[in-house]
Parts: C-alpha cells; structure tokens; sequence
C-alpha cells in the first residue's frame, strides 16, 4: 500500500534535470563543433557529407604550420622551465614548518592565477616593449618566460600534493643508508614524484598550449601561435578550417587531461597499499 | 500507541535482496520506555527509521495512535530522532538547534522562545545557549540533541544508539538522565543500542532482535532470567547451556533429566517441544558449587577473581564446560582447589528451557 | 649546532626557491610596478610614452575633457562600459551559479565511485581552449547556426535571431566558459556535507525547499562564495569572449584596455584602465577571504 513512495532526503526538486542540461549544454556546442570539422560543405548548421577535405587545407595552409610549430616550440619550453621551477618550489615549501616569507612565496607562486590575465598581458607588454628597446632582442624568450611564469602555478599544484602524500621515512631510510641528500634525491623522492611531475608537466603543457591573451599581447611581428592565428582568422569570414585545427587542439588537450586525471587518480595512495 | 504488524524491508532485489526486517509485529505502549536491542545488522536501526520515515517498508503496517503513517514523509510525522552522531546545525547556536522544529512548524516567535528556554532548563543548557555547537564537549551536544528532539513535543522520541559515542563515566550519567527526561516528558521513547546493560537498565520492555527479525519482548528481569531462546540466553549476559532431556511439561513447570541422570524442574519455554533433547539454560550466578556431589558433578578447572565476584571453569563428567559465578564475601566460606572434584546445584524453577 | 643547521636549511630553501620566484618576480609580479608608473606619464604619439609626469590618464579613467573648450564631463563612453561589464559579469555569476548549483549538488549526491567521473566531465572543458569554446557558442548562436537554422527548419521564425555581437552573447559565452569553476568548490564543500543533518531537518518537519535554504546552502556557502567570485574575477576581466562574441561592438574592460595599447595610443589610459580594474577584483578577494574567515571563526 505505502509501497513506492520512498522518500529520498537526498532528491531536491528539479536539480537532475538542471544537471543534465548542464553537461548537455556543456558538451553540445564542443560536440557540434568536432562534427562541422568533418563536414563536406562549408555551412556549420546543414550536414553535406563527411569529409577530411578542412583539415588537409589546413594542414597545407603555411601559416597553420608556422603556428603548430611555434606552439609546440612555446608550449614544451614553457613546460620543461616550469616544470623544474616547480618541482624545486615544491620542495622548498612542502612538508616544511612554516617559514618566514612563506606567505609572500605562496602569494607569488599562485598570483597569475588571482590577477586578471589583461592586467598581466599588459604589463609584459609595457615591460618588454622596454626591454626590446634597450637590447634590440625580438626573439621568442619573451614568450617562453611569459609562458612559463603563468605555468608555474599549474606545475606546482599537482607536485606539491603527491609531495605531500608522500612517506617521508622512505627518504630518511635512504639518508640512513649512507646516501647524499642530491642521491637520496635521485633514487628515492624523485622516482616517487614522477607521476606528480609528469602530471604538472601535462598541465603545464596544456595552458602554454592554450594561451591567447598573454601571448596576443606579447608576440612580435610574425610570431603567431596557433591561438592567436586563430583569433586573427575570427575577425573575418570562419572557413571550416578553424573547426578543423579547433578539433586537433581538443583532442591534444583532452587526452592530456584524461592522462593527467588518471595519473593523479592512481596517484600517492597506490604506494601505501 | 505504535502498532506494527507484518513489517518487513526488503534491500535489493533478486541474488542481492538482504532482508531488513522480517515480519515485525509490535505494539509499543503509551509512555514506555521502549529498547529495540540486538547486534549490528539485526535491524534495529532499520526498525528505527521506518518508524522515522527515512525507510519505506516493503509490506506490513506501522500506525501511530491508529494513524497510518507509512505514507507520510518524515516531516509529516508526529516523531522526532536523537541521531547517533547528533546530527547538530553546526551554522546555529545552541539555542537555534533547539527552536528549529518549532519554527518549521511556525509556531509564533514567543511560543518558540519560551519552548527552548524550558527546553534549555529541563537539560541544563541555559548557560550553553549561545554557543555555536562546535564549541560545547559531546555531553552537551548529546544534551542538545535531546533537547531539540523534544522541543516540538513529539507523540514518540526515537533514540538511535545515543550514547555510544560518550565514554563510560558520562555514559551512566546520561543513561539515568535519559530516565529522568522520559518520566518528565511522559512521551513514549523507543531506544535502539546494541549495549544489553544499557537495555536492562533503562527499558520499560525490550525487544531482542536478530536477523531482521523480533525473537522475543518482555520486561528486563524476565528477559534476564527466562531467555527464550538460545541467541537471547547467549546475547543477554552469560549462560550456561546444557543438553537435557525434557521427561513432562505442566504448564509453566518441566520436568529434565539433566546429563548426569539427575532430573530437575525447570521453567518451560511456550511453543516449545513437548518430550525429546532440549537446550536448558542456566545463569552462572544461580549455581552453586559444592565440596560434594550435586545435580551435576566434574572437575574445577579454574578459578578467576573479579573482584566482585569469582567464577568457577568446572569440566563436568558429561564433558561439557560449566561456569559458577559467586559473588565474593569478606570472610569466604569453603575454599576450593584447581583440579578437586566439585559438584554444582541449582534450585528448581531456575534453569530455563530453550525454544530450539 | 641547531642554528647552524637551521640556516643552511634556510638558504636551501631560497635557492630551492629561487628560478620560480625569479622567473615569477621578472614576468609577472614585477612588470606589474610598471603599470603604476606608466599610468602616471604622458601618451607619446604613436603609443609608448613620453616620461612627463601626468594624471590625466586617472583623470580620463572615468573623465573627458572635451576636444573645443576644455570642459570636464563623466566619460560616458568608458563609464557604459564599466557598467556593462560588471553588470555581464554579475549576471555570467548569477547564472552560473543557478546551474551550477544543482549540477554540483548532483555530482555529490552521486555513489562515491562515480563522483571522479562526473567531475571530470565537468573539468575537461575547463582544460580545453578557451578560444575553441567561445568559438563553439559562436558556431552556434550565428545566424547561419545550429539555433537559428532549427528555428527557420521547424517554421518558428523566418528569419535568423540576431543573438552574436550581443550582450546576451558575451553572457552566454562567459557563463559557458567559467561554469566549471562554479561547479568546482561547490562540488568540494557539498561532497564534505553531511547528509544526517538533512535528515535531521526533515524529522524536525522542515518542507525540502526549506531544508535546502535553511540547511544545505548555509553550510556550502563557502563553496558558493569561492564559486562566484571564481566565476565573477574572470568575467569582469574578460578579453577574448566579449571580443569573439562581442565582435568589437559590445566592449568590455579587458576590450577597452587593449584599445589604448592599439588603435587608442593611449599607454597611459590603458595601465590606469589596468589598474583600476585589479583593484575591483582585489576588493572581491577580500571580500571572499573576510566571508570565508568569518564562516571558519562561526565555525570555529
């Protein structure tokens, strides 16, 4: 009689369907977007037949490489000196009492995530064009030390948790066995730490890759990523190209992500079992 | 008051269906003191929040003063819940947790304030009423809880293992606490705990439960001293159980012959067998040892001292273990050795036969 | 001895420190100091600046002088826009918030086992290009879109809504783009709530929207305040998604601040415009970080 009417203190009214449209609304545009890429017409909205005719165009299309390559040059530099500043960061404030100035370090590692990226882009842009003025230098470090300054922050978050779940006796057993801090190091923490570091390295990768505001403010003449080439080619009539190099991008970023879930997933708890 | 009849709750369906409850019929009084006991996973807490309204049973009836509530949601019943772990607001006062059943019965504001200031005395919190409930110790929240549980007045105050997060001491304290408040309130409590001295000493009546289902409800002392079944006998403090043979049942009154040959009246279990080997249980403290031959004789094994009390191991003939319990004395009587030949006695009526 | 020890540890320390900080210090705290200072000199002609000390870039922050006779009137140009974007940004929060709460909250209502998953579903767009996602809605909302070309199919309309180059697209735009940030703290402090406490409020006779708004949001608040001021700081100082979908008509801060580096020439205007807007987001976050501490002390 009373059967069926089991009261779910859990349900609120309308909140899975809100939900559900939230992940449809989420997905939808991404969706459509991947699916025009490989459209035979040039229309986004009527389906003329699957073709791979946008991304040959835009694999052919010079510019298009000059970017890929540049972003790639950019992306890996920026990762690799973040990486490094991070993983020593990292080690300097983890696992540590507090010290003094700690506040100021914590501040400084985490200001690009706090500080409006405009606000930044700007002030490289006044500080640089300075810089170009006084040395001549047009070269692409700018770029790799804006990218890697906004990517110390991604680098360090994941580092610092695996540090953090990590067994310190492991290390002190190692100093015990007669190792030097810069061996113990080698053999011991840093194996421990790799999936910590490849995981921030991931991330790091990822927001050099995406970058557009710091890196449209920054660029010299010629030094278009693929972000930015791709803005340029907003200003006018989109030719399904764009779809084309959005989708590659996508898939670059969302298997990184994937890995990275994945890495941090089966991250520190794996050594305690 | 509560009538349930042919309650039971059904988890899962198909090879992974866990039976709750198991055709749970109970009539709870009106102002009981009412003890849902039993080891975790027997079903007093599923028991608990059908009554609650937090599980939907799978059939059967539960009625409050004649009223079916089974289709209610838990706002809508006249019941109110002292959690295990409190479940107090940690963003509210003292005095908020306490008001909160009232306002969302828009009581008027006064009547509110009154309320918690009576509800506040009664559990001597007035001085506490300020104060955010993460800064009182678990006593007070545990007072608190009480409190805001009856505060609306409720027609039933369930209790879910309440005092099992405290530590000894505060324990009995809170146990007599909870007596008081219950014959001050006159509302009917149902307590559920897994604790069997807290059952014996608090309850009006207790239920024994095991496997999802009610194996017998009686008063303390009845429930202490004539065990129905074998689970309730081992469950509820220490027993002896030994194989018997029933010879004839008058009544209340049966007639066993016990391993040694002897017989002895025992108290008879209803809807027990008639004739045939039967379980008969027999508390440790209502044996006696002797230096001579008794109802049953053996081997003392040893002996530990408890203090209060020490407690005879006799390896009886039979083969089977007997413990004596004796309570101690300042000048003791006879002394006895590991390894001497002991009989034990009991006196008619005391040993109770067992529902197999 | 100790001593000894605790300063070696201290200079390993810094000079553990030291690239991170140098490169932080050199390509995004420091250039920062600049900004001030250039917010306080004289626009050279073609861009860059003359070293005259000025304020008129403040002054020209909400003020203009008028080009014949010198009289001072409230920018109407640039206060629209400050309106406009703080008003988008509220309403990019605001929406967000009311589908990103429920979202969240059904996330953590989810068996433990499959939580990660559905976060992750919300994350991986977050981690995707920002760019490719505002160019995803534009796709869209275009006329020649997946919206308008349904409409037109199913007979609704005959012809395409204009919705890109709008300020509803700019708020479609942001508010799709920031989501998950909404989602994220909500999500942590609801997958922290306990749910005995619902419980609690509903043998307590509290209906569920009361239980909501009386039980649940009080204790997730935090997570509700950090979700907004999440979504509200990126909005405010959004630059490709009021460009993209905005399409040069609908400007922004982030918009108007690179106009005075481009076609404006105008260094000084731009850094105090820069400026000005790092001092509305300071206040939020400490705003946030005063709610935030008051919640913890109530707490206690």
């Amino acid at each position: 009689m009373a059967k069926s009417r089991a009261f779910d203190v859990r349900r609120q009214t309308g909140f899975v369907p809100i939900a559900l449209l939230c992940f449809l609304v989420l997905y939808l545009p991404i969706i459509l977007l991947v699916v025009y890429s490989f459209n035979a017409g040039q229309s986004i909205a009527i389906w003329e037949g699957f073709s791979w005719q946008w991304y040959v165009k835009a694999w052919q299309n010079e510019k298009v490489q000059d970017a890929t390559i540049l972003s790639l040059i950019i992306a890996t530099s920026a990762s690799v000196i973040a990486t490094s500043a991070a993983v020593m960061a990292a080690l300097a404030t983890t696992r540590t009492r507090g010290f003094r100035g700690y506040t100021f370090v914590f501040a400084l590692i985490n200001q690009p995530l706090m500080i409006p990226e405009i606000v930044t882009a700007v002030a490289l842009l006044i500080f640089f064009a300075m810089i170009k003025v006084a040395t001549g230098y047009t070269g692409l470090m700018y770029l790799i030390i804006a990218h890697s300054a906004f990517c110390i922050p991604f680098a360090y978050m994941p580092i610092r948790a695996r540090l953090q779940g990590m067994d310190l006796n492991l290390e002190q057993a190692g100093a015990d066995l007669y190792g030097t801090p810069w061996r113990v190091f080698r053999r011991v923490t840093l194996p421990q730490l790799w999936p910590g570091v490849l995981a921030g390295s991931m991330l790091a990768f990822v927001i050099s890759l995406d970058d557009v505001v710091i890196t449209e403010f920054v660029k010299s003449a010629g030094q278009d990523t693929l972000p930015t080439y791709m803005l340029g080619q907003m200003r006018r009539v989109i030719s399904p190209e764009v779809n084309a190099i959005s989708t590659a991008l996508l898939a670059i970023s969302v298997a990184l992500v994937i890995a990275f879930y994945l890495l941090s997933k089966g991250g520190p708890q794996k050594n305690r079992e | 008051m509560i009538e349930i009849s042919g309650l039971s709750k059904t988890f899962g369906s198909g090879a992974n269906a866990f039976t709750a409850l198991d055709d749970i019929n109970v009539e709870i009084r009106q102002n009981e003191f009412f003890t849902l006991l039993g080891p975790s996973g027997c079903g007093k807490t599923t028991l608990l929040r059908s009554i609650a309204g937090f599980v939907d049973p799978t059939s059967g009836s539960l009625t409050i003063e004649g009223q079916d509530v089974l289709p209610l949601p838990p706002y809508a019943r006249p019941v109110n819940t002292v959690f295990q772990n409190y479940a107090l607001f940690p963003h509210m006062t003292v005095a908020q947790n306490i008001g909160f059943g009232l306002e969302m019965q828009d009581r008027p504001k006064a009547e509110i304030k009154q309320v918690v200031g009576e509800m506040l005395e009664l559990v001597q919190m007035t001085p506490m009423a300020d104060r955010m409930t993460s800064q009182i110790s678990g006593g007070q929240q545990q007072r608190v809880a009480l409190a805001r549980a009856l505060a609306p007045r409720p027609k039933v105050l369930l209790l879910d293992e309440p005092l099992s997060a405290l530590d000894f001491k505060l324990r009995k304290e809170m146990q007599i606490e909870l007596k008081r408040l219950q014959s001050e309130t006159g509302i009917t409590f149902v307590f559920v705990t897994h604790d069997q001295e807290e059952a014996l000493t608090m309850s009006d009546r207790i239920a024994v439960m095991s496997t999802g289902r009610i194996l017998q409800i009686g008063g303390p002392k009845d429930i202490y001293d004539h065990p129905a079944e074998r689970f309730v006998a081992d469950f509820i403090g220490d027993t002896n159980f030994l194989d018997a043979t029933l010879q004839s049942v008058d009544g209340e009154v049966a007639t066993v012959t016990l391993p040694s040959g002897k017989s002895v009246a025992a108290r008879a279990v209803q809807g027990g067998n008639q004739s045939g080997a039967v379980t008969l249980a027999v508390r440790p403290e209502h044996a006696t040892l002797t230096k001579e031959s008794g109802l049953l004789d053996g081997v003392l094994q040893n002996i530990v001292y408890f203090g209060t009390d020490t407690h005879y191991h006799v390896t009886l003939d039979a083969g089977s273990a007997f413990v004596v319990r004796k309570q101690n004395q300042p000048n003791a009587g006879e002394r006895f050795e590991v390894g001497e030949k002991v009989g034990i006695s009991f006196d008619a009526g005391v040993g109770q036969v067992l529902r197999d | 001895m100790a001593q000894a020890s605790d300063t070696q540890a201290t200079r390993r320390r810094w000079l553990l420190l030291s690239p991170a900080l140098l490169i932080l210090l050199f390509a995004a705290s420091g250039p920062l100091l600049i900004v001030v200072i250039y917010s306080f000199l004289t626009p050279g002609d073609y861009g860059g600046v003359i070293w005259k000390f000025s304020t008129d870039a403040w002054f020209n922050v909400v003020v203009e002088r008028d080009f014949f006779d010198d009289t001072l009137s409230f920018s109407d140009a640039h206060l629209s826009i400050f309106w406009r974007s703080v008003k988008l940004s509220l309403m990019t929060t605001l929406v967000a918030f009311i589908v990103g709460f429920p979202t969240a909250y059904f996330i953590a209502t989810r068996p433990k086992d499959k939580r990660d998953i559905w976060m992750l579903l919300i994350m991986i767009p977050f981690w995707t290009n920002l760019l490719i996602r505002t160019f995803a809605v534009m796709e869209i909302i275009r006329n020649e879109g997946v919206v308008n070309s349904l409409l037109i199919g199913l007979g609704i309309i005959d012809q395409p809504i204009q919705m890109l180059f709008t300020e509803f697209a700019i708020t479609l735009g942001m508010f799709y783009v920031y989501l998950p940030l909404m989602v994220l703290p909500i999500y942590a402090a609801m997958e922290r709530f306990d749910f005995s406490l619902v419980e609690a409020a509903y043998d307590l006779y509290a209906s569920r929207w009361r239980v909501l708004r009386r039980v649940i949001f009080p204790i997730v608040k935090p997570g509700v305040i950090a979700g907004s001021i999440l979504v509200f700081v990126p909005s405010l100082g959004a630059y490709v998604t009021p460009r993209v979908l905005g399409g040069g008509k609908q400007l922004m801060l982030g918009n108007l601040i690179e106009l005075q580096f481009g076609q404006g020439r105008n260094w000084p205007l731009g850094a105090a415009l820069s400026i000005t807007l790092l001092a509305i987001v300071m206040i939020a976050l400490i705003i946030y970080v005063r709610a935030a501490g008051r919640e913890e002390m109530s707490h206690g």
